[in-house]
């Protein structure tokens, strides 16, 4: 039996869609690698060169700009970077788990809906708005709450940065609660548990590797954070010893700075290398939340 | 006041009883009485409101959140939406038993002891509950109730595993095990075998025909042989009302009701 030639317009379309969604597909890869190429590019020559490494991670004199003698000390940013970030987790985690709780275990109906929406749009707010916010509310309430000179320090950022946080760790936490099954739930109740006993012994422990994944992405989210950061923080080089201090961040010295150098300087190239330590560490902080999160469905 | 004086013959009565699901009504008028210490089987086509009046029994259909109930269910002489019945108290004297095996995401030893911990703080009324059950006392608990549903062998030297790790059949004897232990009168079970292969579905009716006597056992099935072999009364549902209710032997020989007879010969269904 001869065959019939099956290319007709509907093989041609199918073919042309596949490799359309295909090139879609990968794109991630290829945009992934190209931007870690062009980082590493950028840096590299101040790596293998000038870059003093014991300098870079512990001398805090960040000073790029001195004629005479210029530093590249990364400590400070590091540690304002960390000291923000870590403020921010500590105040989100309470807030976004027990709103995430809240929703998935034990708000109902119309409730459920409107706080889910409401949370997807807090989202959704641009993170300059959260540096107005910073800027123009927390300051002066700070300065007047703790009666501190600068109310531009760890604490307006963090604060700024848990709530920008809150949010997609409340909503992964929430994916990571509904994703329990409903019969244990329902097991548990029949054994006469109350809600908040099925909650606590079996609905928090069966989605805890979720939950670990919701505040690891909160954690790489804050970090990578930049706009609001930079306007809230103070955006002076410091080590912090204080929740009132005035810090910097990776992120907004590489925003505020970069522009301002001349391309292929070393301080140009400096700015990237704390690029490659943001990528790297969020690289990290993101890889590992989605292994903990594979990790449920293994088991 | 587990001592009462005499057991009430009823275990379960319910009188008048309605039931929607949002506009749909799923149980008209039911009267239903389920004599103490008898193994009774609810029987009827998908959708004739079975599972529904089973759920009822322990309000766990309640879950739903848009369920409404009228009429009145008494269980072991309580009337279960009294405004002085604690809930969790009613659901202590009630066991269930699912569809599908749903052990606990716990050991073999916690999902036996899941019950008792969880009621272990609120059992104000027993006066037998002075204190938290010692290790010793939770280690024979436990023996006690995987002996009495044939797993303790099987499962005695890995009670410390995930009790996902059993067979279905396992799961099953297992599900049943962790009621005993905070003493229900009433075991509940929405067709406890369907999961389960005939080796483990013998198995499970074995267990359920060694129970009767100690416990009041209604049980769902679909399975009408099954309804024939491990019961002692039967109920026939149709379109969310009770039909016939009667001695098991009774009403496969000789049915009252047309629609009865026609089910069970399997006309429809």
């Amino acid at each position: 039996m001869q065959h019939e030639d099956v290319r007709d317009f509907h093989w041609y379309v199918d073919k042309a869609m596949a490799s359309l969604v295909f090139l879609g597909g990968i794109s991630a890869i290829v945009f992934i690698i190209g931007i870690f190429l062009f980082i590493t590019r950028e840096g590299f020559a101040f790596i293998t060169q000038s870059m003093d490494i014991r300098e870079f991670f512990f001398d805090p004199a960040w000073r790029p700009t001195s004629d005479s003698n210029p530093t590249y000390g990364a400590f400070a940013l590091i540690a304002g970077t960390a000291s923000i970030t870590g403020l921010a987790v500590l105040l989100s985690i309470p807030f976004s788990l027990g709103a995430a709780i809240y929703i998935a275990e034990f708000a109902e109906g119309r409730t459920r809906e409107i706080l889910k929406i409401l949370i997807e749009l807090l989202a959704a707010i641009p993170s300059v708005v959260w540096g107005f916010i910073g800027l123009s509310i927390m300051n002066p309430l700070i300065i007047d709450m703790f009666d501190v000179p600068v109310g531009l320090n760890i604490l307006n950022a963090g604060v700024i940065l848990a709530l920008m946080a809150a949010p997609i760790m409340t909503t992964i936490a929430e994916d990571a609660l509904k994703a329990v099954p409903d019969r244990y739930r329902e097991a548990a109740e029949a054994l006469g548990a109350t809600r908040w006993q099925v909650t606590l012994k079996i609905v928090l422990p069966a989605a805890k590797h979720g939950l670990m994944a919701a505040v690891l992405l909160g954690v790489g989210r804050g970090f990578g954070e930049t706009m609001a950061v930079l306007m809230a923080s103070g955006h002076s080089i410091n080590v912090p010893d204080g929740l009132f201090d005035s810090v910097r961040a990776l992120t907004a010295t590489i925003a505020a700075e970069l522009g301002e150098t001349a391309v292929g300087s070393e301080h140009y190239q400096a700015l990237f290398t704390l690029g490659i330590l943001l990528f790297a560490v969020t690289f990290i902080i993101n890889l590992t939340a989605d292994l903990v999160m594979r990790g449920i469905k293994r088991s | 006041m587990a001592d009462a004086p005499k057991p009430p013959k009823c275990a379960i009565q319910t009188r008048g009883l309605n039931l929607w699901y949002g506009d749909f009504q799923a149980l008209f008028d039911v009267d239903f009485d389920v004599p103490a210490g008898r193994v009774t089987g609810l029987i009827g086509p998908s959708g004739c409101g079975k599972s529904t009046l089973l759920r009822s029994v322990n309000r766990i259909v309640e879950r739903l959140g848009y369920v409404r109930t009228t009429g009145t269910i008494d269980v072991l002489g309580n009337d279960i939406f009294g405004a002085n019945v604690e809930l969790l108290q009613v659901r202590k004297q009630i066991g269930m038993v699912f569809q599908r095996p749903n052990p606990l995401p716990l050991s073999i030893r916690d999902n036996v002891l899941f019950g008792l911990r969880t009621h272990g703080s609120s059992t104000g009324t027993g006066a037998d509950h002075k204190s938290k059950p010692t290790k010793a006392e939770e280690a024979q608990i436990v023996e006690q109730s995987l002996r009495t549903v044939l797993l303790w062998d099987k499962v005695k030297d890995r009670l410390g595993e995930p009790a996902i790790r059993l067979s279905l059949e396992e799961q099953q004897k297992l599900c049943i095990a962790r009621l005993l232990p905070v003493k229900p009168r009433v075991l509940l079970m929405d067709e406890p075998c369907s999961a389960l292969d005939p080796d483990g579905t013998a198995a499970v009716e074995e267990l359920i025909w060694s129970l009767k006597g100690d416990y009041t056992i209604l049980i769902v099935t679909h399975n009408m042989a099954q309804a024939r072999r491990a019961t002692e009364e039967c109920a026939f549902m149709l379109h969310g009302r009770l039909v016939e209710h009667t001695e098991t032997a009774k009403m496969f020989v000789s049915p009252k009701n047309q629609s009865t007879a026609d089910y069970i010969e399997g006309r429809y269904g």
